[in-house]
């Protein structure tokens, strides 16, 4: 599903975020991407969904070679990955519904299919009965929730996660990485980014660790193992 | 390769075919599970449906976020209104001016003022030659007694004119010549109809309609350059209101663009803002026109009467006032839309 070939990103400040990486991750796999702050993880992010064209090697997405796209055809790319940020990026101009309904709203739907599939979007990730609420009012674990479901609503292939329990507490990060884990039963491929090791090494799944922008380990971290 | 939970799982609902094909089509077109004439009509018909309803959504959701700020969306309205009330009170003027002058509109005459006492067989005589000359389209015959009561309805001097005890008015054939004909052949022929008998006097009302013209020409000119001053004011005008509401939804921005939003759909919300910020613009303007009007149509009137005339002041009739309301709308459409060019670019997720 994801595949670096020896990508490599310089900045025009001259500050090099990744060299030369190689990885793949294939459909329905699901991993960690650690490493410290300013290690390379959000660039790695960004070249994935297109917010940043790299500087050196190709980056291939369900086989398309991202070099490859136009500036045109960004936003169409985009609706095939679901992203969920940090700090979630909610709009707190309207409801939790039509934050969810967002992208749905791009592709095109029409409006009962819609508000079918955002009530479904929001009772996976447990807030059918907050959806008319503004999202400023939720906790901050109910906020990246809202996020989630906006990320899941369009039923993306490939879900991408920056840091998702970054503001929160150990029991809300749990319950996120669960519900995250459940996607990716489902066969989605998920992505996380993450510098909660601790947690990463719990779940017992592959993780990639970049240091100053190279990879420096991929395989799944045991509790006693190599700490990045 | 492509994506491949999509192609292998089946899909109970149309609009998401719909949809999915949409989004996906530019990448993968022998992917798509279905396929079939039917299927397909469906899809092209629900995308149409989806994209007009969003057209829709997002015109009526403009027009609610601007009545959202009244003041403020007032204040723009009244500053499109004003901008454009100007050159259309101005066109206004001219057109009633038009209208006053409309009895020496037109192609210049030829007045022929004939003797007192000249037979009518005479007068007939030259009306028939004039009319067999291939210069002369029409030759009416105003008599004396016409004469007077016309100079008595227009002149303001009716009451004066009935102290006379005679008419002092001649007959008069007014000449119309045809519309190519020069100056010096109407030059000509006025000198050939000094020599008749029954001429009295002869004028060639050319230099001053000219004049008119000319001025009536200047005026429109005028009202032209006006007018595309005043809208390029209302187009930077609602530009830059635009450039602001562009400013306030930034993280709105960004957020569409992530999750797939096309430029074409962010521009949207602020193409439909300029088109109300016009048409809002464009009806005040209607209404403050109208209001001026009928402030200024007694006076008018009662100043028309004083001169015994019935001339009343003409409003922009339907027509002009759709243009001028239409014309707003698209004014503010451009006007956004040059805003929209100049800041959408710049914003980008980081």
């Amino acid at each position: 599903m994801i595949k670096f070939d020896s990508v490599s990103k310089r900045y025009s400040s001259g500050h090099e975020a990744l060299s030369r990486v190689t990885f793949e991750l294939r459909t329905g796999e699901f991993a960690f991407l650690t490493g410290h702050s300013g290690a390379g993880k959000s660039t790695l992010l960004k070249l994935v969904m297109l917010m940043e064209r790299p500087s050196q090697g190709q980056v291939f997405i369900a086989g398309q070679n991202l070099n490859r796209l136009r500036a045109g055809q960004i936003p169409y790319f985009r609706r095939q990955v679901g992203v969920v940020f940090q700090n979630h990026r909610l709009l707190f101009d309207r409801s939790v519904f039509d934050n969810v309904a967002l992208p749905l709203l791009i592709a095109g739907y029409q409006s009962r299919e819609l508000a079918r599939r955002v009530r479904a979007a929001l009772d996976k990730v447990g807030l059918l009965d907050k959806e008319k609420q503004n999202p400023i009012v939720l906790s901050g674990g109910e906020q990246q929730r809202v996020g989630i479901a906006r990320a899941v609503v369009n039923k993306p292939p490939l879900l991408l996660a920056d840091e998702p329990t970054g503001n929160l507490d150990p029991g809300l990060s749990a319950d996120i990485m669960t519900l995250l884990q459940q996607f990716n039963e489902v066969g989605v491929t998920v992505l996380i980014a993450s510098h909660d090791i601790a947690l990463v090494r719990q779940l017992g799944q592959r993780v990639l660790t970049l240091g100053e922008g190279r990879l420096t380990h991929d395989g799944v971290l045991r509790s006693e193992g190599v700490t990045p | 390769m492509s994506w491949p939970r999509r192609q292998s799982k089946p899909r109970p609902s149309k609009a998401k075919g719909a949809t999915r094909q949409q989004s996906t089509s530019s990448r993968k077109p022998a992917s798509a599970p279905r396929s079939g004439a039917s299927q397909s009509k469906t899809r092209i018909a629900d995308r149409f449906g989806a994209y007009f309803s969003h057209h829709r959504t997002t015109a009526i959701e403009s027009l609610v976020r601007l009545l959202a700020t009244p003041v403020q969306s007032l204040l723009t309205w009244l500053v499109v209104a004003i901008a454009l009330a100007l050159p259309t009170v101005l066109y206004l003027g001219l057109v009633n001016i038009e209208r006053l002058g409309d009895g020496w509109q037109g192609s210049p005459k030829l007045s022929v003022f004939l003797h007192q006492r000249a037979s009518d067989e005479a007068i007939q005589k030259v009306s028939d030659y004039l009319l067999t000359k291939p210069e002369v389209a029409v030759v009416d015959y105003i008599s004396a007694t016409q004469a007077l009561d016309e100079f008595q309805a227009y002149s303001g001097f009716g009451e004066v004119l009935e102290t006379l005890d005679s008419n002092p008015l001649p007959g008069v054939l007014v000449v119309q010549p045809e519309a190519a004909v020069t100056a010096a052949q109407l030059q000509a022929l006025s000198e050939e109809l000094r020599a008749h008998a029954v001429v009295d006097d002869l004028r060639l009302d050319l230099d001053w309609v000219r004049r008119l013209q000319q001025i009536m020409a200047l005026g429109q000119r005028l009202v032209l350059a006006l007018g595309g001053l005043l809208a390029l004011g209302v187009l930077l005008a609602i530009g830059n209101t635009i450039r602001l509401a562009i400013e306030n939804r930034r993280d709105e921005i960004v957020v569409v663009k992530l999750v797939g939003g096309t430029n074409a759909f962010v521009r949207r919300p602020f193409l439909y803002t300029g088109w109300w910020y016009g048409v809002g613009g464009g009806l005040l303007a209607w209404v403050v026109l109208g209001l001026g009007l009928w402030g200024l149509s007694g006076p008018v009137a009662q100043l028309a009467e004083l001169y015994q005339s019935d001339f009343r002041l003409q409003g922009l009739g339907w027509p002009a006032s759709v243009y001028l309301v239409a014309g707003s709308g698209l004014l503010g459409w451009c006007g956004a839309w040059v805003a929209v060019g100049r800041h959408l670019g710049a914003i980008e997720p980081t």
